[in-house]
């Protein structure tokens, strides 16, 4: 436990490139009694895709559950430190909830179309922060389609019951209700892990797409998703923040000893 | 390899026996189930012709229907729906989306539960006791309220168990796009159970439908026509109660004949609310 903390300060990496658009300090959390993040540190570099991977339960859900604070739906669970977007911290609490999940996306790892067509599910976000002309709404929603690779399939279906869609095409769906809403930043929690092999591809090539316009974070149980799809990896054990690099290098030469065991598959 | 021949032996007997006293248990509830219809429905259909829907409760020994009580059931049984249910709904809203595991949420579903096993009658004696004798007549109104204290509780039920089907993931995920909890709740939530709460409502119609004890205290009856509700009101359930137990062979046959529409009125909602409103099914 002592040598994982001191290794956090080492692998505090500042991507120098691209201007920050997230920093993490000092962040920990809590479920009720139980802290399960402890003293995050990290910088999200503008439009690139940072990915968190590590065994299950050690953090890495939690951690992007809090960018947008939706585990404040949960009366036990409590944040501490900071994280700041574009300099602001959004955890204080005067900062507006409805602004922040405005600027921050999120799409789930189970699919979840809401009970009505394709068409109103993507209004139905829109609708929470503008007030648009019928033609400018079909406008909007033919290109949050178009830009989750999911126009052609579903165009001539606009009214279908969204939750009639194969499970691809709904995931699909739901990243495309959180781009309509023109998101800075996408939260993406195992969106594929959910998916057959081709609809895993489909939301790969998206991220990759997407990334000229959104700064992402995904969280993903599977290394090699990571690594194609991510610019930067962040390897997290047991609520810590054990190592955080561009993924070539983390992959490659992980400067840490737990990293290079899980990522050789000797745990997780 | 004996062992295990023998093990399969004892599983395929138990298997067996238990089938056996399934299908035993089936058929004992199938039997009085069928003989109590066949009973209602040798006896009532014959007691079913036109005058029964359109003539009004009749003294003894002249013709007659029972329109008015068939009017006052529906007066009364849509009168209770409307005023309970609305108030079950939100009650049933409160406690699945916003008091959870509070303790006021604890204790109004407890509350709602006891109210659920109450026995109708004393809802009927309590109903009296507030309405009839402070206005000092019987009415239709506090037929209307003691039967939408019945709906009450079983409508928060339904509807408490058909919000908590909706995974908490769909909340998530709308709360996520920045709706606040009472458009997740109002847009998302009650449209995604909105079939299993109908269901529930349907339900308590039904569930109401046959009630006599209240609204012997409350709504009483009605030899005539009237449809105020500031007036005693005519309705099967009192109707059958008062002709069954008279000497008059023609008021024997329109109470087979009430209890049959009775029936059949509850049998039919029972099929509309499992076929036309199916209760959600989500993969999780």
């Amino acid at each position: 436990m002592n040598n994982l903390s001191t290794m956090i300060t080492m692998t505090d990496v500042e991507p120098a490139v691209f201007p920050k658009k997230l920093e993490v300090s000092d962040l920990g959390f809590c479920y009720g009694d139980t802290q399960v993040l402890h003293k995050i540190n990290l910088s999200v570099p503008e439009k690139q895709v940072v990915a968190f991977i590590g065994p299950s339960g050690c953090g890495k859900s939690t951690l992007l559950r809090v960018f947008n604070r939706i585990y404040e739906m949960y009366p036990k669970q409590r944040s501490s430190g900071e994280v700041r977007l574009d300099g602001e911290n959004i955890l204080d609490p005067r900062y507006d909830l409805n602004r922040l999940r405005a600027r921050i996306g999120m799409v789930f790892q189970k699919p979840t179309p809401f009970p009505m067509s394709i068409y109103e599910n993507i209004a139905f976000g829109v609708r929470l922060y503008e007030r648009l002309p019928r033609h400018t709404m079909s406008e909007r929603v033919e290109w949050a389609l178009r830009k989750a690779a999911l126009w052609n399939e579903v165009k001539d279906l606009l009214h279908r019951d969204g939750t009639q869609l194969s499970g691809g095409q709904q995931q699909r769906l739901c990243i495309a209700r959180a781009i309509a809403v023109k998101p800075e930043v996408l939260l993406l929690d195992e969106p594929a892990s959910a998916l057959d092999p081709i609809s895993t591809l489909k939301i790969e090539e998206l991220i990759a797409e997407l990334k000229s316009d959104y700064t992402i974070m995904i969280v993903t149980h599977n290394m090699q998703q990571a690594a194609r799809v991510s610019d930067y990896t962040a390897f997290l054990y047991l609520g810590r923040l054990v190592e955080y690099d561009k993924t070539e290098v983390l992959f490659t030469n992980p400067a840490c000893k737990e990293t290079e065991d899980y990522i050789t598959g000797r745990y997780g | 390899m004996n062992m295990s021949r023998l093990l399969y032996i004892q599983r395929r007997a138990t298997n067996l026996v238990t089938m056996a006293f399934a299908v035993l248990a089936m058929g004992v509830g199938l039997f009085w189930l069928s003989w109590l219809l066949w009973t209602l429905f040798s006896s009532g259909m014959p007691a079913i012709q036109v005058s029964v829907f359109t003539q009004i409760t009749p003294p003894p020994g002249s013709n007659g229907g029972l329109l008015n009580a068939i009017v006052g059931s529906v007066i009364l049984t849509l009168g209770g729906v409307l005023l309970g249910a609305p108030i079950g709904v939100l009650a049933g809203t409160y406690l699945a989306e916003f008091g959870r595991d509070s303790r006021l949420a604890a204790t109004v579903r407890f509350i709602s539960d006891v109210l659920l096993s109450a026995p109708s009658i004393i809802i009927g004696v309590f109903v009296y006791e507030i309405v009839v004798r402070r206005s000092g007549h019987f009415s239709a109104w506090a037929g209307i309220g003691a039967l939408a204290i019945i709906v009450l509780p079983v409508v928060v039920r339904t509807s408490e168990d058909m919000l908590r089907l909706v995974p908490n993931t769909m909340r998530e995920a709308a709360a996520a796009l920045g709706a606040p909890q009472w458009k997740v709740t109002l847009m998302i939530v009650y449209r995604a159970a909105r079939a299993g709460i109908l269901t529930g409502i349907l339900l308590s119609v039904a569930r109401i439908s046959g009630e006599t004890a209240p609204l012997l205290f409350t709504a009483l009856n009605n030899q005539f026509w009237s449809t105020s509700l500031d007036q005693p009101i005519a309705n099967l359930p009192a109707v059958i109660f008062q002709f069954a137990m008279s000497p008059y062979e023609d008021w024997h046959r329109l109470a087979w004949a009430g209890a049959l529409i009775i029936t059949l009125g509850v049998l039919l909602l029972n099929i509309l609310a499992r076929s036309v409103l199916r209760p959600p099914r989500f993969s999780a």
